[in-house]
């Protein structure tokens, strides 16, 4: 499981003031938390904390490399960010370009603009695409399977790996009126995406939006993800530093014979 | 739209481990990056070992086919290595102590590292020191044979589930690799190595040993342990990725079809016996095996000659 710690970002309150402050410790602290709690990836997003957005990343990404490797995610719709971003992160070990629909109304290109910047950030660069489109959004099923075959398609096109390549089915809080099926239309949808190509593309989803305004956030958070990694999800954007979550995870990988049984399963997964 | 041009190849890979050290010749074993014959010659990691058994006493339940090339050597552990090595293309020496076992002559560890040291003296190989599974005698004995031995980077089991702490130690602070052994159970043989790596020690001196089943007597488990094992490895699972040895001689000349004489239509015991033995090792080998543990001379021979069709090159 490719796990993608969802902390350093502008929409939480002490990374907001960090950022304002310029107060690396906060921002590091964070970091090595979640690497040392399983993190694969750390993401990064300076939500709408700053005003401008290319010098905060830059300066968030900075700040992480000063004391750890952990590859990056790179979190934001906008490609200047992303791109201001690219320029000062050490891609070596890898990076998620995080992330850009099929097309939008107001940029039909976006998705080709962010494989073109995966591919010059070197091998190891890999892309979050949502299975939404230029209309917003999928309500239903089909139309996820639908765009998530268009991304495929088209990332083949460009000559894009899809073992690079992160299909998010997007999670939508269940307690906006009419969403609480949506998490079931997901699983449907990854049931189908799972099988479009071969070798796979990978499947993520940003968790902890689907409790969002909920009450028993956590217990929310930790079942849907594990129902999911039973549909096939092998990558998520999640509080690492939930250890019942993480426990949760290592146990499903293992009931589905992803890690091999051992007594201490547990352990040696927080620790893998 | 271009057809994607797809390498099929895995994350992970088998260890590489140097046993011995200098002055000592040192061997390296482990590294693949496939299944065997999976995947480019690149990827099939260093060429297989084998490990010649070498007892700590004249062995007196080994049937005659098998005793009759070491007749002149089974009283002097030095000179049977020292044979095993030029006579017979042996890889590595496998000291096995089953004269300190109390069901076997109950030899003490003043004896044992009087062999130790002889076997040292007679070769420049690096050695695999093997206890005699008696818990309380191996851990009273072993630590002895391992000082004896300290800083050689000799392989040193079997370390169990419920007996590795007082071996992993000792393996530890003489700069020695760790045998952990499993009973035929892939849950098990991870999380001796869990046990084992929680003590601090390095899993990239750890090689795993499940109890090997013979042609006839299990192999077909063996078989699939070592397979899923090399899959693990390949996946990542670093607790998993260790090169793995097996017993072949031993088990081997357990089954009653290798050694009975009394058995007109199963051939002559000169052949059955070293047939049986190569066998159960070129299957295991083909499961990724990658230290095999043998006996008989002429099972070595057809043994070697395999692993020199199949890895040439790559040693």
């Amino acid at each position: 499981m490719i796990l993608i710690g969802e902390r350093i970002n502008g929409m939480f309150n002490d990374v907001k003031a960090a950022i304002a402050d310029k107060n690396k410790k906060v921002i590091q602290d964070l970091a090595i938390r979640q690497t040392q709690a399983g993190a694969a990836y750390l993401d990064v997003n300076v939500g709408t904390a700053a005003a401008d957005q290319e010098g905060a990343i830059q300066w968030l990404i900075e700040a992480i490399q000063e004391v750890c490797s952990t590859p990056l995610s790179l979190d934001s719709q906008k490609p200047a960010v992303i791109a201001a971003g690219l320029k000062v992160i050490n891609a070596a070990n890898g990076v998620i370009l995080n992330s850009t629909p099929l097309n939008k109304k107001s940029d039909a290109e976006v998705f080709d603009k962010y494989v073109a910047m995966a591919q010059s950030a070197g091998p190891k660069a890999n892309i979050i695409a949502l299975t939404m489109d230029k209309n917003g959004v999928p309500q239903n099923i089909d139309t996820r399977v639908e765009i998530a075959a268009q991304i495929i398609s088209r990332a083949a096109e460009l000559g894009f790996d899809t073992q690079r390549l992160f299909i998010d089915t997007i999670v939508l809080p269940v307690k906006v009126p009419n969403a609480q099926v949506q998490p079931s239309n997901m699983l449907a949808a990854m049931d189908q995406i799972r099988f479009m190509s071969d070798p796979a593309p990978h499947m993520t989803i940003g968790l902890s939006n689907l409790s969002q305004g909920a009450s028993e956030r956590p217990l929310i958070n930790r079942v849907f993800l594990i129902m999911a990694i039973s549909h096939g999800l092998d990558s998520a954007i999640v509080d690492v530093c939930d250890r019942e979550l993480m426990n949760g995870v290592a146990t499903a990988e293992m009931l589905m014979n992803k890690q091999i049984y051992s007594d201490s399963f547990l352990k040696i997964y927080a620790a893998s | 739209m271009p057809v994607p041009e797809i390498v099929e190849g895995f994350a992970g890979s088998v260890n590489r481990i140097t046993l011995g050290a200098a002055p000592r010749r040192t061997v390296t074993v482990g590294g693949a990056r496939n299944v065997v014959y999976g995947g480019a010659a690149s990827d099939a990691g260093q060429r297989p070992l084998i490990a010649m058994d070498v007892l700590d006493v004249r062995p007196d339940d080994w049937p005659d086919v098998l005793l009759e090339p070491f007749a002149s050597v089974a009283d002097s552990p030095g000179d049977w290595a020292k044979q095993c090595i030029q006579e017979f293309g042996a890889d590595l020496v496998c000291l096995k102590f089953d004269g300190i076992h109390p069901d076997k002559g109950n030899k003490d560890a003043t004896h044992a590292v009087k062999v130790t040291q002889a076997v040292l003296k007679a070769v420049d190989l690096p050695l695999v020191l093997w206890g005699c599974g008696n818990d309380e005698k191996d851990n009273e004995v072993m630590p002895k044979v391992s000082g004896a031995a300290k800083g050689q980077k000799c392989l040193i089991g079997t370390a169990t589930e419920d007996n590795y702490k007082s071996l992993t130690a000792i393996a530890m602070a003489d700069d020695h690799c760790l045998i952990t052994e499993a009973p035929l159970d892939i849950n098990i043989a991870k999380q001796v190595n869990i046990l084992v790596s929680d003590m601090g020690f390095p899993l990239e001196r750890i090689v795993t040993f499940q109890v090997t089943g013979a042609l006839g007597y299990g192999i077909e488990y063996a078989y699939s342990i070592q397979e899923r094992q090399r899959l693990a490895a390949l996946g990542g699972d670093k607790m998993m990725a260790m090169p793995a040895i097996c017993d072949v001689g031993y088990e081997s000349w357990r089954c009653k079809e290798a050694k009975l004489a009394d058995a007109p239509g199963w051939g002559d015991t000169k052949d059955r016996g070293p047939m049986w033995e190569a066998a159960t090792a070129i299957c295991l080998l083909q499961a990724g095996v990658d230290i095999i543990r043998m006996r008989h001379p002429k099972a070595v021979a057809t043994v070697r000659n395999f692993i020199d069709s199949i890895w040439n090159g790559s040693r």
